[in-house]
């Protein structure tokens, strides 16, 4: 398991200095190692911190946006209407709810087809693991500095400590 | 003048009114005529014309002023858009950036889709906003008590939201001409 101090330093070592969202159980212990060093800014919704990254991405920060899979559908019209059009790019942080079915009924059909919805809108996407931990942060700031869009990483349970071990 | 009182101007008019005390502030304008009448009156590269995701002006607005404290940054917004985006006020409350300047021009309808009634006629978004934390609101009708508040709330610490009551009318605007990603680059340099 990856720890979420190290997990937040690594983004910190790739440039990211901007952090908001809205909070999911999988994400707990990066969202209280962020507000620990008071790196976070909370938001309301889903689509409010889509568009509160998009003003900091224009006011020259590298914004992270950390959620639960459900607001990606709460968020997902000002993702095509604003961040993808405007090319004002941001680093979702989606936490995989209802992988492989095994979850409360509400995350199912999220969690069977997220990665088919991200597909369908062109947002580039990438799953989280201990072993390509590396790999994959590589591959988040060279499509964030490439593509200069709104692009996804995803978070299975226990991928990075939460707040409980 | 007491706020029900007075003469009540175009969006237009309070438009053109907003911008003559600006300068070289960041200008966040939501989408649907608050757009094309900013950007048909008083183009700047200071200007952000949003065009979609209705409901969000102020969260960019945010993301701005949390980014670049030195700077007041003002929003141009609409009633049908706070209201769609209302969890943002509390987030402006409860952060209290002092550089956030809320400039609501409510005209009572969504006037893009064919004047259909908001609830902002029977809501007091100022006092919405006052209830979410906001520092300063302020509610006018005339166009010299839209001028004296947003001079006083130019020079005074946020966040701050003035509710310009305005009429129906529309002008004869186009859309706005730019390319979304010529307004993100051109915006970003502008403010640098």
């Amino acid at each position: 398991m990856i720890e979420s101090d190290d997990f937040v330093k690594s983004l910190e070592d790739i440039g990211f200095d901007f952090f908001t969202g809205v909070p999911d159980s999988n994400l707990g212990g990066i969202i209280a190692t962020l507000m620990e060093r008071r790196l976070y800014t909370p938001a309301v919704r889903e689509d409010e911190a889509v568009a509160m990254a998009a003003g900091a991405y224009m006011a020259g920060k590298t914004p992270v946006v950390l959620m639960q899979n459900s607001g990606l559908g709460t968020c997902l019209n000002t993702l095509l209407s604003l961040n993808l059009i405007y090319q004002q790019p941001c680093l979702l942080i989606v936490s995989w709810r209802g992988f492989q079915g095994k979850d409360a009924p509400e995350h199912l059909i999220m969690g069977q087809t997220m990665t088919q919805l991200l597909d369908a809108v062109r947002i580039p996407h990438r799953t989280l693991s201990e072993q390509t931990a590396g790999d994959d942060l590589k591959w988040t700031a060279e499509t964030f500095m490439k593509q200069r869009i709104p692009l996804a990483l995803l978070l299975k349970k226990g991928v990075v400590r939460g707040i409980q071990p | 003048m007491r706020p029900e009182e007075g003469t009540i101007q175009s969006r237009a008019r309070a438009i053109g009114a907003v911008l003559e005390l600006l300068t070289d502030q960041p200008v966040i304008i939501c989408n649907g005529f608050p757009s094309r009448e900013a950007c048909k009156q008083a183009d700047r590269p200071t200007h952000f014309y949003m065009i979609g995701s209705m409901g969000v002006a102020p969260a960019i607005g945010l993301g701005v002023a949390l980014s670049k404290p030195a700077k007041k940054v003002v929003v141009l917004d609409g009633d049908g858009n706070v209201l769609m985006g209302m969890g943002t006020l509390a987030t402006v409350g409860a952060l209290k950036p002092k550089n956030f300047l809320h400039v609501v021009l409510d005209n009572e309808v969504y006037g893009s889709t064919g004047n259909q009634p908001t609830f902002s006629r029977v809501v007091r978004l100022e006092q919405v906003a006052k209830a979410a934390g906001y520092v300063h609101v302020e509610r006018v009708r005339e166009r010299e008590d839209l001028v004296y508040e947003l001079k006083q709330m130019l020079a005074k610490d946020g966040p701050s939201m003035l509710l310009v009551k305005v009429t129906e009318q529309a002008e004869d605007v186009d859309r706005v001409p730019l390319d979304p990603r010529e307004i993100t680059r051109r915006f970003m340099k502008a403010i640098e």
